[in-house]
């Protein structure tokens, strides 16, 4: 059901609304607010067709902040709700706002699910390693040997890769960004709009609080252009402050070579290909630790839930001879009692 | 090749309970619904109820793999399956074993001597041959050798293989159970017709099988007289035989297009409800949008994202399904959405017992979510007004904003009766709270002055854009608030919207005494049995007492405390510990409840209800 309405003009302040944000000063889930209320503008949708489902958490009050419409429900649960809304209305644009518990300890199942199905919607994963909003335990992407609440000699449980995680599920978008990048996370999120099935975005996202500091040795502005690899589309795998290192394939490994050389020039570098329906490249570029890649790293536009479900709706409804329920009340074995 | 009989003058009976019991390859479904149906189209009033095991190819023979179909006619009033058995059809020893208990004495039993043979015989742990050894004496049973007799008649036909030959032999059976009860054979003709179209061997086959049975029975000097049950006086009409989860997926279907509404249904597979999901989840041409998801808290959540977009909202589940759901039934209780939650009851506790039937989850229903958290509970008390209490879920749900559950059973989900066909333009109108217009000061919180439903502004509204959740709101605005005072309100307002349903449902009705000694009280999906049981304590002659039975249960009729007081004793029958009579106690403590309760996993039997009131009367 396509709307013909003609989309209304934005800035970010249409979607900003009249609750107080009371996330801790410094926390990277204003950068996320902003980046996304700056993105919706840009989307060509109109305000009244947006709807955020959030679970529980910190990033799960994410929903009361804007001015579209939204609902923040119980924990882990979000993708059912995120789905019900897309399929009653799949003229909406729906948002999924959770964080790592909610979305991969509690609502891991959900997770999983709403990936394999390809709902064309869209997830933003809060991922900061650790539980805010109960006060810091650990979160099924903290690390072993982590100190918490709930882990005070280290913690013992080996952590999700989200990425891998996601994948696994076959996720057709996956993209990973930095919590202090406004910037890219703006024109990811609008890319993410764009795409035809589930967007999942993991933002890294730094706890001021509980995990201070969780991913300065990527995020940082000192090391992050050594430290990680921004991909785009269509582009060759460099990164650098020089822009001199890149990616190649080493047998069944990605291996960090720099141009010039050994020999090395730019040609031998690999080029991204988020568009590719094999995931293996993909699976190896999520798994990097070093260079950690960010950016949209898959990008397969497949078949969505709702393409499928329409195609079979409208073949059924054109060989049905039931229009009504009478039609179906009446037919077959029935018999008159006088 | 349809013959009507002209021997003999048949004996006329009120009714007859027929059981047809078998391997699970043998058909037993089959030929029970064809004589069902039969028995319909004739004029009967009809019960049935299916006895599946519960494995899915159980071994062949064994006492585990009996599967049965049974099936109460009458002239009069039915209103149960029926207890005792008048005539038992068992293809082989596991299911003459198994169903022996359920035959009175006296009565008839067809058995296949084919098939007790030393293996099948050992497989139903028979130490010697039932046919043989004299205990069968007390009974009128009827030796045919059934499987020869269809190789027989089928000798000529073409194209069929060993294994069809053998498995039509339940249409020899069914043949002769045509003759014994006078009924015609042109319905199941007709029905092979349909059924093998363009397989003109099998159509014939079959066909031939019945007759068969049919001129087996006539001409067999075992069977000394026939006998018809008349018509049954039923309202003028058009019917069918309908099951108790079709007729739940068909009342949502006609609520879905009464109120103009998409219907959604996000569902997870789960005994004895699975077949709802089956129904609805073939009617894509009305829109259905039936979304099987990974559990059943994802059947809910997804139900409540259909209904906040602005969808009939619906989740089906058994009782430990609405355990998972708990959380999210109070969820939409707190963001006050329209949620029809169907809940087919099962023998419990925990995995309990799948297959049988049980009304423990009551208190459930009321009371299984954390915090204050009230709901609509109604439940429907036949398989065919399973169709009119599905209806009324979803037009509560509507018209109150707030979560309804309906519960049914597994003894009428699986059961069947003739319903009369209702057309959607014969139905109650149904209202929604949607709104477009924008008002000053307007919030998603405004309520309807008389049911203080609020107002259902959707998403796509331009305008009304909102927020909901979980968390306390406020009164007025429906932002967040952990304001003491308020949250008293909230909870107060919550309630009393659920109470104020009184004024939308009708008043309790009383049947047989108005007035006298003895009250009885059901809910639910007893009320074939209690019916029965009291129409019969008053045939005989007390007419002193009544019968109540509940439909609704939160909020109650408003009549309920009058009809309490005009009896002297009251008593509660449920099949579960006591359930709703702890819920009568507390909310009407002048009265003094007495209560019979039942919790085998199997509905009341006639006499044991009988033998209860008299003692009370």
């Amino acid at each position: 059901m396509e709307t013909t309405t003609a989309v209304k003009k934005y800035t970010f302040k249409d979607f900003t609304s009249d609750q107080e944000v009371r996330w801790c000063p410094g926390c990277d889930d204003y950068v996320v607010l902003r980046s996304m209320q700056k993105a919706l503008p840009e989307m060509g949708v109109n305000k009244e067709d947006v709807v955020f489902i959030s679970g529980i958490g910190c990033s799960s009050r994410f929903p009361y902040y804007m001015s579209t419409y939204g609902m923040h429900t119980i924990h882990g649960r979000a993708p059912g709700i995120a789905s019900g809304v897309k399929l009653a209305n799949p003229n909406l644009s729906v948002w999924v706002m959770t964080g790592d518990g909610d979305s991969m300890a509690i609502g891991g199942n959900h997770f999983i699910h709403l990936l394999r199905r390809n709902i064309d919607l869209n997830m933003v994963m809060f991922n900061n390693e650790i539980y805010g909003l109960t006060k810091g335990q650990f979160s099924p992407t903290s690390l072993v040997g982590q100190k918490t609440k709930s882990s005070p000699y280290g913690n013992t449980q080996p952590p999700f890769s989200p990425g891998e995680l996601a994948l696994g599920a076959n996720a057709r978008f996956f993209a990973r960004i930095g919590g202090n990048n406004p910037k890219d996370m703006t024109q990811i999120f609008i890319d993410a709009h764009k795409f035809k099935g589930t967007s999942l975005i993991e933002v890294l996202q730094n706890c001021v609080i509980f995990n201070d500091g969780c991913f300065d040795d990527v995020t940082d502005k000192e090391v992050k252009e050594d430290r990680q690899i921004f991909l785009e589309h269509g582009k060759p795998m460099i990164f650098g402050k020089n822009k001199d290192k890149g990616l190649v394939l080493n047998k069944l490994k990605l291996e960090v070579v720099t141009i010039g050389e050994n020999g090395v020039t730019q040609e031998d570098i690999l080029v991204h290909n988020a568009k590719e329906e094999d995931k293996t490249l993909h699976q190896m570029l999520v798994r990097l630790e070093y260079p950690l890649a960010t950016g949209i790293i898959r990008s397969f536009a497949d078949v969505t839930l709702e393409e499928r479900e329409d195609a079979l709706t409208a073949q059924v409804k054109a060989n049905s001879k039931f229009k009504k329920t009478d039609d179906l009340f009446f037919s077959g074995e029935t018999y008159e009692v006088k | 090749m349809i013959t009507t009989k002209t021997i003999l003058q048949p004996e006329v009976l009120e009714a007859v309970v027929v059981r047809f019991v078998g391997d699970s390859g043998d058909g037993m479904q089959l030929t029970g619904t064809q004589f069902t149906d039969t028995s319909a189209m004739f004029g009967n009033d009809i019960a049935t109820f299916p006895n599946y095991p519960s494995e899915i190819r159980a071994p062949q023979g064994s006492l585990y793999g009996v599967s049965g179909f049974q099936v109460h006619i009458g002239s009069v009033e039915i209103s149960t399956p029926g207890d005792n058995v008048d005539l038992l059809v068992a293809m082989n020893p596991a299911a003459l074993k198994t169903n022996l208990y359920a035959v009175k004495p006296g009565h008839t039993i067809i058995v296949d001597t084919d098939s007790f043979t030393k293996k099948n015989l050992d497989k139903a742990e028979y130490k010697t041959n039932p046919l043989e050894d004299g205990s069968l004496e007390n009974y009128r049973v009827i030796q045919v050798d059934m499987t020869t007799m269809t190789k027989e008649a089928l000798k000529d036909v073409e194209g069929l293989d060993n294994k069809s030959i053998t498995r039509s032999k339940n249409m020899f059976s069914l043949g002769m159970v045509y003759w014994m009860y006078d009924r015609s054979l042109e319905h199941t003709v007709d029905f092979f017709n349909k059924k093998f179209k363009g397989k003109q061997h099998l159509i014939e086959a079959n066909t031939k099988v019945l007759n068969a049975g049919y001129y087996f029975a006539e001409t067999l000097e075992l069977i000394p007289n026939a006998y018809t049950i008349s018509p049954a006086k039923m309202v003028p009409g058009t019917y069918r035989i309908i099951g108790g989860n079709t007729a739940t997926a068909w009342g949502l279907l006609a609520a879905a297009e009464k109120s103009g509404l998409e219907l959604f249904l996000g569902s997870y597979p789960i005994t004895p409800a699975t077949d709802i999901l089956h129904e609805l989840v073939k009617h894509k041409h009305f829109g259905v949008k039936a979304f099987q998801a990974e559990d059943e808290i994802a059947g809910v959540t997804s139900a409540i994202g259909a209904a906040f977009a602005g969808d009939l909202a619906i989740t089906t589940t058994s009782g430990p399904g609405l355990a998972l759901k708990g959380e999210a039934i109070g969820l939409a209780m707190m963001v006050e959405l329209p949620l029809v939650v169907i809940n087919v009851q099962r023998g419990g506790p925990s995995t309990g017992l799948p297959t049988k039937t049980e009304q423990s989850d009551l208190l459930q229903a009321m009371y299984g979510r954390n915090g204050e958290s009230p709901v609509i509970v109604i439940a429907a008390s036949t398989p065919a007004n399973c169709f009119n209490f599905a209806y009324e879920a979803a037009r509560l749900a509507l018209e109150h904003m707030t979560p309804v559950i309906l519960l049914t059973d597994g003894y009428i989900a699986n059961g069947s009766a003739p319903w009369k066909i209702r057309s959607v333009a014969d139905m109650p109108e149904i209202k929604n709270h949607k709104v477009t217009e924008i008002k000053e000061n307007w919030s998603p919180y405004d309520r309807d002055e008389k049911t203080l439903a609020r107002n259902w502004p959707v998403p796509g509204t331009p305008g009304m854009e909102h927020r909901i959740g979980g968390l306390e709101k406020d009164f007025v605005t429906g932002n967040i608030s952990y304001e003491p005072i308020n949250h008293e309100k909230m909870t107060h307002i919550r309630a009393e919207k659920v109470r104020l349903v009184e004024n939308n449902i009708p008043e309790l009705k009383t049947e047989f005494a108005e007035s006298g000694d003895l009250l009885v009280i059901g809910w639910g999906g007893t009320y074939g049995s209690l019916h029965s049981a009291v129409k019969q304590i008053s045939d005989e002659g007390y007419k002193n007492i009544g019968f109540a039975h509940f439909n609704y249960i939160n909020p109650m009729p408003k009549n309920t405390e009058e009809i309490l007081s005009k009896y002297k004793k009251i008593i509660v029958c449920e099949l579960n510990a006591g359930q709703f009579v702890s819920i009568l106690k507390t909310r009407f403590p002048k009265f003094e409840f007495s209560q019979h309760n039942k919790i085998q996993g199997l509905p009341f039997s006639n006499d044991e209800l009988v033998q209860q009131f008299k003692l009370l009367v």
